[in-house]
């Protein structure tokens, strides 16, 4: 969008010098803001169209909303005008988008309460699990990913590729589901060793103790989100790797009579890092996906697992809720990965 | 039909096959993909709708494999090699008509946001981009749930979640083909959009879309088996909603493994036999990674 004013700026910075360094951050900061606004204009899309959605429900909505329950058409009535759905259908539009901005998310059916303080006292959990599990992934997808693209076509690489185009096909829920039984439940005579339930044992001690409790616990989710999200991540790192390997540079490193692991580690990995890196925060929707799906089976009790209740119950205000939210966590990754991006590569900043 | 033509493509497609048939890989893909489609549409001649039904099931509760029952039995004592089979045809089913909607979708805007370079074009792909950030299992869920559950809906919710990045990849393609010079001359011929895009662009695109669809496909089948788990089904029985039963009658702590591995496996070996035709059918069709060409 605005390659064509960055595209004169380099040629001129170059023979500038000093003033080149401000000239480039100006153009960052014009991208950064750039990106910014269309992040929010995403956002904005999201809460229009998430209203139009959760519109579209067949039926009266106030019944859908209180599927299951008893209620007499008086009761039906007061609910309805509780909700604002006897107004007209701008003015109900407007409510919900000042509603949103205010971050009042609405009450939840099921709990009976603010949807905002559920998701806020699940969004710890969440960020433990995934944290964690990403934190693993990323490592470990980067190191095999290195290893597997500096020597490719070794038995190794062979062996990398398999295994990530094997996990890649394998669903989530399956995986977790084939964990829990042999190392949650046990198969035959051999016991399970890892709690497969929930993120603390019922009778869970205090102090350091309570920490290796819920490391425990988190053994079994994290194994399988990390089998699952760092595939990609060591199939990107090794074909970047191997873009980086036959440039030029690489080859003057050799040239220079430097070891293998310095060409390596200090040539062609920090270059290659990069797209992994974006791939991270890009992909991180397929994360979320993959959270929902671990939380649910391990039943740990995090925003995934608030989700997915709120889907089987079905409990329509929680769903929105934690929707929006989801999706919205997802923009502002997306687009600061964008930024980091652009701010740490300058090929990209000059193209 | 014009001989000339007629000859010249049988020549490219029997290229097209030789090609293929270097990938080891790709045509073993396609041996257990051809078997998957053949028993699922014979399926029919020899057992219908009442090996899912629950009453009159002769087996006992997680029976393990034995002679009579070849993978065991499930909580109501159904036989889950009987299952797995009928329960097929909702999987690839519901997996190829929603590939087939996102890659029509994809295509459609794809061509159109590389065809029309203005604001119509920017527009697309901004709404492109904006589909593309979605987490898409949490929006299919999310569709799913409030559409309602039924095969329709299911295929609805998958395809409009899972078309953007088909759309880059043909827009991409869409672009290069156009900056073509014969594209110029049919413009100054007189050729208007729907002769460009339909006899031009498509036929440059079709193998590429070939391709992805194959990989599509293999997307759509995982998703269809985690929206059912999920409980997001079409209540019929298929793989995702035999492993959701092996989860909801707690088949681990019975130590019916054969319950929870049997219809998994289905689900990895088409997905990985779907996998690896798109991989060879990309190596094949794509030129920017077919080697010395």
């Amino acid at each position: 969008m605005t390659a064509p004013l960055e595209a004169a700026e380099p040629a001129a910075a170059q023979a500038a010098g000093p003033g080149d360094e401000r000239s480039t951050r100006r153009g960052t900061v014009r991208y950064a803001l750039s990106k910014a606004g269309g992040a929010l204009f995403s956002i904005a899309m999201v809460i229009v169209g998430t209203f139009f959605l959760f519109r579209m429900l067949p039926g009266d909505p106030v019944r859908s909303l209180a599927q299951g329950r008893n209620m007499t058409p008086a009761q039906l009535d007061l609910e309805r005008s509780r909700l604002g759905l006897d107004k007209p259908l701008i003015e109900q539009f407007f409510q919900f988008v000042g509603d949103t901005l205010r971050l009042d998310l609405g009450m939840s059916y099921e709990y009976k309460r603010p949807v905002l303080d559920l998701i806020g006292e699940r969004l710890g959990p969440t960020l433990l699990l995934a944290g964690t599990g990403l934190v693993i992934a990323v490592s470990l997808g980067i190191w095999q990913g290195t290893r597997a693209g500096w020597r490719s076509g070794s038995t190794f690489d062979r062996f990398s590729t398999g295994t990530s185009l094997l996990l890649w096909s394998v669903p989530t829920f399956w995986l977790g589901l084939l964990l829990m039984m042999v190392f949650g439940v046990g198969i035959g005579p051999i016991p399970g060793i890892f709690p497969f339930r929930g993120i603390e044992s019922v009778d869970a001690p205090d102090g350091f103790a309570y920490v290796l409790d819920v490391a425990s616990h988190m053994v079994l989710p994290c194994l399988t989100l990390v089998a699952v999200v760092y595939a990609q991540y060591l199939l990107v790192m090794r074909s970047s790797l191997l873009e980086e390997v036959s440039q030029d540079y690489v080859t003057v490193a050799r040239a220079k009579g430097l070891r293998d692991d310095d060409v390596r580690r200090r040539h062609a990995v920090p270059n290659a890092l990069l797209p992994t890196v974006t791939l991270v925060f890009m992909r991180v929707g397929f994360v979320v996906g993959g959270a929902v799906t671990v939380e649910t089976i391990y039943t740990w009790p995090g925003l995934g697992q608030l989700f997915y209740e709120a889907i089987s119950v079905p409990d329509f205000t929680l769903m929105q809720g934690t929707f929006l939210l989801i999706t919205v966590a997802v923009i502002v990754m997306n687009t600061l990965a964008d930024v980091v991006y652009h701010m740490l590569d300058p090929r990209v900043r000059s193209a | 039909m014009t001989t000339v033509a007629a000859t010249r493509r049988r020549q490219a497609l029997s290229r097209f096959w030789a090609d293929f048939r270097t990938h080891r890989a790709g045509v073993a893909g396609m041996v257990v993909l051809v078997a998957a489609v053949v028993l699922a549409l014979i399926a029919p001649l020899f057992i219908d709708e009442s090996v899912t039904s629950v009453v009159d099931t002769t087996g006992d509760d997680f029976d393990a494999p034995s002679l009579a029952f070849p993978f065991g039995t499930d909580e109501s004592g159904r036989s889950i090699l009987l299952m797995v089979w009928w329960g097929s045809r909702t999987s690839l089913l519901i997996g190829f008509l929603a590939a087939l909607l996102s890659i029509v979708i994809g295509m459609v805007v794809g061509i159109a946001a590389g065809h029309f370079r203005g604001w119509l074009g920017a527009v697309l792909m901004r709404v492109t981009d904006w589909f593309l950030v979605l987490p898409s299992l949490v929006t299919a869920l999310v569709l799913a749930a409030i559409l309602g559950g039924s095969t329709f809906t299911i295929i609805m919710a998958i395809g409009i979640t899972t078309w953007p990045s088909t759309a880059r990849l043909i827009r991409a393609q869409t672009l290069a083909v156009e900056s073509r010079p014969y594209i110029e001359r049919s413009k100054a011929l007189g050729a208007g959009h729907w002769h460009i895009t339909t006899r031009h662009v498509l036929p440059n695109v079709a193998p590429l879309l070939l391709a992805s669809t194959t990989l599509e496909v293999a997307s759509a089948i995982v998703t269809e088996s985690t929206l059912a788990f999920l409980g997001a089904s079409a209540n019929k029985t298929s793989w995702g909603t035999m492993l959701r039963g092996s989860y909801d009658f707690g088949a681990a702590n019975e130590g019916a493994w054969w319950y929870i591995l049997i219809p998994g496996l289905a689900i990895l070996a088409v997905v990985m036999a779907f996998t690896l035709v798109g991989r060879a059918l990309e190596a094949v069709l794509n030129p920017r990674l077919r080697r010395g060409a």
